[in-house]
């Protein structure tokens, strides 16, 4: 079994502890259960389980830390497993920026952990791809598609007192249908921690009827237009800009957050001011653990406010140097929006583009955050608040920075998942003015 | 799709933290990986396997980081574990566990059986497997001369902090620099009769440079012009035939990191003052440092067969050299200088094995011939579909925890048959770019439109350089790019470039590839300025 209660992961913690004689000692043990099934041209691909325990141990003296990690637990190996961290810190270099540990702190219990999702099985997983590749079928399509859940636990002890415990769970499904001819395509995503919301047979519905919608694309001319991301888009074209939002980096000089002459663009107004974005780890439709790596408690933070930096991550040793609190950093992403649907976005539009997906996303220049990628399956023309015809698909050269100053409207915010790195985030569908797209892409 | 070359593999994180002399210390002896692969294959056969095969593999990485004075991160970790995947019923099944024993192993063996029975009920076509004969008892070693692993860590931090030191000196703001180290140690064995034993090793140090200009609030980086490579600690020995000279120095075979810092901190302070491109239309010409990531995005990925067939259509995406193409015999995919070739043999390269994944030898082939589609890359369970009586060889799994499937082999553009060199190449050009090292990336789900930066940038003009630019992309469609191929230097510019981690898959594995090429000229290409003001 690799997924411990709270008590069993604290008495074997506590054991581990008991073997040290470091100055400092922090151990970690994370577990994880669950599976995954693949399938294409409309039968299944791949399929696996999986299970995984692991310890790790962190021995400090001084300023020299080494750690060993061992997925054997019988009283010999922990023991082995503390001596060995032991030995690898005393060869280690000395870390100039070593912090000390952290001592006891208080949590607030975490809303992470459906035991609907961390009850399912292989049959629960081939019986919603079964849904989806029905969809598919009627629909005379074909579909590739991807669905794994899992359930995972961490817990850490360290030498000062400090002990952390979190239990999640967590399944993403995601679908491609693709007609015939393959001139078109349709995509569907979904993450969730509770297994009851997901639908992949509406989710393969939505695929479907973008599949069937974006047949026969016609070209138009690259340059600069009104747009509408839905929000598996927008959350993609956004991850870039949330790992961004570190201090060190801007105080260094090689960020966008970067001030021209020194420092950091803290509290100045970068974005329009209906960008508002948070963390908050209870969030309801979002929720994550309530402590982070170094077990730091994670609270509600807002980062950008009304369009102004609010805030700005400090690294324990950066919030020492600069003589500041340390602030952890993102959690989960929330940004705010408003009560707008995405049909009512498209009926306020007199001409602009409906963007399904982006794809590809990469950075072309840090200092600005500019990006390069392309639009993909399902890609539509909007004239006079109706979808006209699909259209064939761009490459965009856009910096998400740029692009959240040119705000008409924010929709609904939803929970999606970003196409690349699976992370969930809950982001709104948006229009934006000026969009740069810069060449035709002639891809399905 | 691919991702960044100096992204952290998520498998070189697999594994458990190991004492860094553990590492050589040997593993499991063969003959007992022998009759333990021999327990699974019969265990599978008795409950009705009609083919299997056990991978008992042992993977070791060493990842040292560092940053300026300081030493970010030394990583020391082993796996070791079986992957056992069979036939049965007429479809594919997989299991694999960290206990290799003789009860777990045989246990393991019955697992991926009865995921091949579930598997079966809901199978649209049985597997058809190339016939593929038993080499028995064989085994291979990438032709090392130094084991990074046995090289002290000690002395690996100190040329970072050595090559850190240099960039400071020499007015650079920050710098990163790392070596990772790969060691696979893998046994297959099939009910084909192959017992094969190798021992694959792969390295890869880097650098990156960072200069500020405090008063714009603009920076600059310069990555080093190393490349990953399928050798032991060698490749860090630099030999004064194994340089390219030029506006910049490029390396062959051997890597001199010490040199390569010193000219990348010169080139990060002439950056910041480069010229801003202006966009328009220029004849390009790619250093093999460049080039071989525009290969791989837009050759090697698009003749993936099961990209072509729609097995990635999810995440990666399909491709546009689809089967009608390849049939007809005729689709001119580039220039006819344009000659593509893939193998899994060119010493020095991460693709070269004695064997791939699926127990098969491996071998060279044309992939484009005079500009021509004539062949993808497939493995057995693939080769029918394109009329091919045995598999091409290019099966890879990450790990023994992961079920291989097809990933690239090397693919790389041949040189030039006739006699030619880069500054008689250059000596042509009227305007144009010349591009060192390789940048930003993107490319789309079929192959058709990409987007390509690059490290350094110099302007020729009437066939001279005229300077380095700053904020140049160049803007493509695969086939009209390749069609716009005007010359290809000879082999003696030929060399290799790589992605250490190439993504495909869901769940995604990293595959280690090589390309190479010589400089190579393309006409007329759209260049666009990537300046903002934010």
């Amino acid at each position: 079994m690799a997924i411990l209660k709270k008590e069993e992961a604290q008495v074997l913690l506590k054991k581990v502890l008991g073997f040290s004689k470091a100055d400092e000692c922090a151990v970690r043990l994370g577990g994880r259960e669950g599976g995954n099934i693949r399938y294409a041209r409309n039968a299944v691909s791949t399929a696996g389980d999986m299970s995984t325990l692991e310890l790790t141990v962190r021995s400090t003296f001084g300023k020299r830390t080494g750690s060993t990690t061992i997925n054997e637990f019988d009283d010999a190996s922990l023991e082995k497993a503390v001596r060995r961290s032991e030995e690898l810190a005393q060869l280690a270099p000395e870390d100039p920026e070593h912090m000390p540990l952290l001592g006891p702190q208080t949590y607030q219990e975490s809303v992470t952990y459906v035991p609907a999702t961390a009850a399912i099985t292989p049959d629960t997983r081939a019986a919603a791809v079964a849904k989806s590749i029905q969809v598919s079928k009627e629909e005379k399509l074909e579909a590739a598609g991807f669905l794994e859940n899992s359930t995972t636990f961490e817990a850490m002890m360290n030498s000062k007192g400090l002990f952390a415990y979190n239990t999640n769970t967590d399944v993403i499904f995601s679908v491609t249908t693709r007609n015939q001819a393959g001139t078109g395509s349709g995509y569907a995503a979904r993450g969730y921690n509770d297994i009851s919301k997901l639908d992949t047979y509406t989710a393969t519905k939505i695929a479907a009827s973008k599949a069937n919608g974006s047949a026969d694309a016609k070209a138009i001319e690259p340059g600069k237009y009104t747009v509408i991301l839905e929000p598996v888009a927008a959350a993609y074209m956004m991850e870039n800009m949330f790992r961004a939002l570190d201090a060190r980096n801007a105080d260094e000089g090689r960020s966008f957050m970067s001030k021209p002459g020194g420092g950091n663009r803290l509290g100045e107004q970068l974005m329009d001011e209906k960008v508002t974005i948070y963390s908050d780890p209870f969030h309801p439709e979002l929720p994550v653990s309530t402590w982070n790596n170094e077990g730091a408690p994670l609270e509600k933070i807002s980062w950008i406010e009304k369009g102004t930096v609010k805030n700005l991550a400090y690294s324990r040793f950066w919030a020492q140097k600069k003589g500041v609190k340390p602030v952890p950093g993102p959690s989960n992403i929330i940004m705010e929006g408003g009560n707008a649907s995405l049909e009512e976005l498209i009926k306020s539009t007199e001409r602009g583009i409906l963007v399904s997906r982006l794809w590809y996303i990469r950075m072309v220049d840090p200092q600005t955050l500019l990006l390069t990628g392309l639009t993909r399956d399902g890609t539509f023309y909007i004239e006079n608040g109706v979808i006209k015809h699909p259209i064939k698909n761009f490459r965009f050269n856009e910096s998400p920075v740029i692009m959240l100053n040119n705000v008409e409207a924010l929709g609904k915010p939803e929970r999606t998942i970003s196409v690349e790195s699976y992370r969930s985030y809950l982001i709104p569908p948006m229009k934006l003015r000026d969009f740069t797209f810069t060449s035709l892409s002639d891809a399905v | 799709m691919s991702f960044g070359a100096l992204m952290v593999p998520k498998s070189l994180f697999a594994g458990n933290d190991i004492d860094p002399a553990h590492a050589l210390v040997g593993g499991m002896d063969v003959a007992m990986k022998k009759q333990l692969a021999d327990l699974a294959l019969n265990a599978a056969r008795a409950k009705g396997a009609t083919y299997a095969d056990v991978r008992i593999g042992r993977y070791l990485n060493q990842f040292i980081l560092t940053r300026e004075k300081r030493v970010q991160s030394i990583s020391n970790t082993e796996s070791f574990g079986v992957g056992i995947r069979v036939i049965a019923n007429g479809s594919w099944g997989f299991a694999a566990s960290n206990n290799v024993t003789r009860e777990d192993i045989i246990r393991t063996a019955e697992r991926a059986v009865a995921v091949a029975k579930a598997n079966a009920k809901i199978m649209t076509e049985p597997v058809q497997l190339a016939p593929q004969k038993g080499y028995g008892d064989v085994s291979w070693k990438t032709p090392i001369q130094q084991n990074a692993f046995s090289v002290p860590v000690k002395d690996k931090v100190d040329l970072l902090l050595q090559v850190n030191d240099i960039a400071l000196q020499g007015g650079a703001n920050f710098v990163n620099s790392a070596i990772m180290g790969v060691n696979e140690q893998k046994f297959f064995a099939s009910t084909d009769g192959s017992y094969i034993d190798q021992d694959v090793h792969r390295l890869y140090p880097f650098f990156v440079v960072t200069k500020i200009d405090k008063a714009s609030g603009k920076f600059e980086t310069r990555r080093s012009l190393s490349s990953p490579v399928g050798m032991g600690y060698e490749y860090l020995t630099p030999t004064a035939d194994n340089k390219v000279a030029g506006v910049v120095t490029r390396y062959k075979n051997r890597y001199d990191i010490l040199e390569d810092v010193k000219n990348a901190t010169a080139d990060v302070a002439q950056k910041i003052k480069a010229k801003s491109v202006e966009p328009g239309k220029y004849d390009l010409v790619l250093d093999p440092s460049h080039l071989w990531l525009t290969i791989h995005e837009s050759v090697a990925h698009p003749t993936e067969l099961d990209r072509v067939l729609g097995y990635e259509a999810n995440y990666a995406g399909t491709s546009f050299l689809t089967l009608d193409k390849w049939r007809s015999g005729n689709f001119q995919f580039g220039s006819k200088l344009v000659n593509i070739v893939a193998d899994k043999l060119q010493p020095g390269s991460l693709g070269a094995v004695g064997y791939d994944d699926e127990g098969v030898k491996c071998k060279e082939w044309d992939i484009i011939k005079d500009g021509i589609l004539v062949n993808y890359q497939a493995i057995r369970d693939q080769a029918h579909i394109i009329g091919l009586k045995e598999s091409q060889g290019c099966c890879y799994a990450q790990s023994w925890e992961d079920v291989q499937f097809q990933r690239m082999p090397n693919i790389s553009l041949k040189p030039g048959k006739d006699p030619l060199s880069v500054d008689d190449m250059i000596r042509n050009v009227e305007k144009g770019i010349y591009i060192v090292g390789d940048g930003s990336f993107s490319i789309d789900q079929q192959r058709y439109n990409f987007q390509f930066g690059g490290q350094l940038f110099y302007e020729i003009k009437d066939g001279k350089i005229a300077g380095m630019l700053k904020d140049v992309a160049y803007q493509a469609n695969t086939r009209e790019f390749w069609n716009s191929c005007t010359a290809i230097a000879d082999k003696s510019d030929y060399r290799l470039g790589g992605a250490f981690n190439d993504g495909k898959g869901q769940p995604g594995q990293a595959n280690a590839v090589s390309h190479g090429s010589s400089t190579t000229r393309f006409n007329g290409v759209n260049v666009i300025n990537t300046a903002r003001k934010i």
